[in-house]
């Protein structure tokens, strides 16, 4: 659908795309993620031809940008950062100039509309003027003017900015629907949305793209190998012997030496720690109150791959996916359960890896 | 192209600015009817017509100022550069818009040589084709003004520059007539003239190279014609200069009563020249 090939951007002296290069499949969500002025926007202006790249070539359904103009731009319907709108026009005024100049059929306009209008919930402020619509109903007419004669490849700059959450929930289910018979590309510097709503992510950071792949992929591939454990313990003493006493064990770090003792073992590539934890505990009597695998989200993949200062994670690590589970017998045995819980998957007894935590708006 | 027409047409008279201009053109064309033909007696409506002329200077660019500048503004350019339509449509479709605005005073400027036929004997021919060759005029004075508000995010900047430009066309005949008709005058003024075309064409093609070629091959030709055909250089700088004088057409139409083909046809050209900068500059802007 989309053939990106070192795409160059230079003001000046000023780099703002470097050598950007990616592929986009038809059908699918493609999400741009990354800080201000990591890029996005201008990539999304590029690509709609609203402004020229210094170097490189950028293909859509096989029509070079430069070449054909005009029919690279009838397949694309783009909401930039900031709605295009002429606040002197009503809502439906602005959309049917909008179908003009998009030179739809003149017999099917005024049901395009009326259609775009439906989606983005507009029909109920089609008459009054632009320029006195609140800042979300201004997104929406955006929007609209960008699925509006429903084009191949929609490219949406920040697309929920200034919505309410009920609006963006709205929304995402819209572009969420124009998935399968459309192209999407939205830009976003929330990692919720973009996690929610797109198949797959390319992350921008200084004009390069430093990661590309499904949401699942992204933190696979960065995810920590961490065991983390709560012990209960008067000595750290104890608890550092237990620690060098671990075998495969590369390195580990103690904190909060007494009372409850929080131990992160980092193991060696591979290796699975936890039953020689326990049986570990067991021997030198030191309660064990928890053992988890540290969770890495989106959200903390997206924060080391942006942050400078950061050492980037070792990828291709993969946790054991086994989990020997007996677990019914010592639970039923076990003082002050009033419930239990247990299953032979993975889930129930250590928190699902891709779990989302922390990953809030902004 | 007619998508933009009509969005332009109807946000002109859906805002203040048509109206205002209208009003201020009609007002000024109705003073100048009253009197010069209905106190004074001149026959031709074409004598007052010709008279109002310095007030598009002023009145031109409030039409223009927002034309370019304002879509850059707000970013709606954003929606022009990509959808599908060329630079080239949208610039056609303002201009006419504007154009069309320019007519509706015109048009009512029609029902003077009316009135003075109600009267007494006027000449509808002579009448008519001023208000044709006005037409022209404010073709090429919209042209100039939408040019130079395609330079700017501001449309005060636009409309200050653009009443600059057109007041110095506008007193061309004098401007000229304080440059010495002398060898020296001549060299200076041909090379401060391929100075600005090769700046000019730097700056809408944005190649250094284009505007040095010219610079270059400029000043060549303006040694080689001094020194080999010194008397004929001098005269033809001020023949080429005097080329640019917008009164000479309207002089004739006013004044000898000629219907000055060669004038409409320098108004058009001039027009023209300038859509097309026009287009050159907000291209430039994207590809720079």
């Amino acid at each position: 659908m989309i053939e990106v090939t070192n795409l160059v951007k230079r003001y000046g002296d000023h780099v703002v795309l470097d050598h950007l290069s990616f592929t986009v499949k038809p059908g699918q969500i493609y999400g741009f993620l990354g800080p201000n002025g990591a890029g996005k926007s201008t990539t999304m202006n590029i690509l709609t031809g609203y402004i020229g790249m210094t170097e490189g070539s950028v293909k859509i359904n096989g029509h070079d940008l430069l070449e054909e103009p005009e029919a690279v731009r009838r397949s694309i319907g783009y909401l930039p950062e900031l709605p295009p709108l002429y606040g002197d026009m009503t809502p439906k005024e602005y959309l049917t100039f909008a179908a003009e100049l998009k030179k739809l059929p003149r017999g099917e306009r005024a049901a395009a509309v009326e259609e775009v209008m439906e989606l983005t919930g507009l029909v109920g402020m089609q008459n009054r003027l632009i320029r006195n619509l609140s800042k979300g109903y201004r997104q929406r007419v955006g929007l609209a003017q960008a699925i509006l004669g429903m084009p191949e490849l929609i490219i949406l700059d920040e697309p929920t900015v200034g919505l309410d959450p009920q609006q963006i929930i709205d929304i995402r289910n819209l572009i969420r629907s124009l998935a399968g018979k459309h192209t999407v590309i939205l830009s976003s510097h929330i990692l919720t949305e973009v996690q929610e709503v797109c198949d797959h992510i390319l992350i921008l950071h200084h004009g390069h793209l430093v990661a590309d792949g499904t949401p699942e992929e992204l933190e696979r591939s960065l995810r920590d190998n961490v065991l983390d454990l709560t012990l209960k313990s008067e000595s750290p003493s104890d608890v550092e012997a237990l620690a060098a006493s671990l075998p495969d064990v590369s390195r580990w770090e103690l904190r909060n030496g007494s009372g409850e003792c929080q131990l992160a073992l980092y193991p060696e590539e591979g290796a699975d720690l936890r039953e020689a934890v326990f049986n570990a505990c067991v021997e030198r009597k030191l309660p064990l109150l928890g053992m988890q695998y540290r969770t890495t989200g989106l959200e903390q993949v997206f924060l080391r791959l942006i942050n400078d200062d950061l050492p980037a994670p070792s990828a291709g690590d993969s946790l054991p996916e086994e989990m020997p589970t007996d677990a019914e017998a010592p639970a039923a045995s076990l003082p002050d359960v009033n419930r239990r819980e247990a299953s032979d998957s993975d889930e129930a007894c250590r928190p699902d890896p891709s779990h989302k935590e922390g990953a809030d708006e902004e | 192209m007619t998508a933009v027409y009509k969005r332009e047409l109807r946000s002109y008279f859906n805002s203040m600015i048509g109206y205002i201009f209208t009003a201020a053109v009609m007002l000024i064309i109705g003073l100048y009817f009253t009197i010069y033909n209905l106190r004074s007696g001149y026959p031709y409506f074409a004598t007052a017509l010709a008279g109002t002329i310095s007030i598009f200077a002023f009145t031109v660019p409030l039409l223009t100022m927002r034309s370019m500048s304002e879509e850059r503004h707000s970013k709606t350019d954003q929606m022009l550069l990509t959808y599908p339509v060329s630079v080239a449509g949208v610039v056609f479709g303002k201009f006419l818009a504007m154009l069309t605005v320019f007519a509706v005073p015109m048009l009512f400027a029609c029902l003077c040589p009316v009135v003075i036929h109600l009267g007494g004997n006027g000449s509808f021919l002579i009448d008519y084709s001023l208000i044709l060759l006005f037409l022209f005029l404010g073709a090429m004075f919209i042209a100039i003004g939408m040019f130079i508000s395609s330079l700017t995010e501001s449309q005060v900047i636009a409309a200050v520059g653009s009443m600059i430009a057109l007041l110095v066309l506008l007193l061309w005949d004098s401007i000229v007539g304080f440059i010495p008709t002398t060898l020296v005058a001549a060299i200076v003024g041909t090379l401060i003239l391929f100075v600005l075309a090769a700046l000019l064409i730097y700056r809408s093609a944005g190649s250094p190279i284009a505007g040095l070629t010219i610079l270059g091959l400029g000043v060549i030709a303006t040694v080689l014609l001094a020194f080999l055909a010194s008397s004929a250089f001098t005269e033809g700088f001020t023949a080429f200069l005097k080329l640019f004088s917008i009164y000479g057409p309207l002089q004739n139409f006013a004044n000898y009563y000629l219907f000055d083909v060669k004038g409409l046809l320098f108004y058009a050209l001039f027009a023209a020249l300038f859509l097309f900068l026009t287009i050159q500059s907000v291209q430039k802007r994207r590809y720079r």
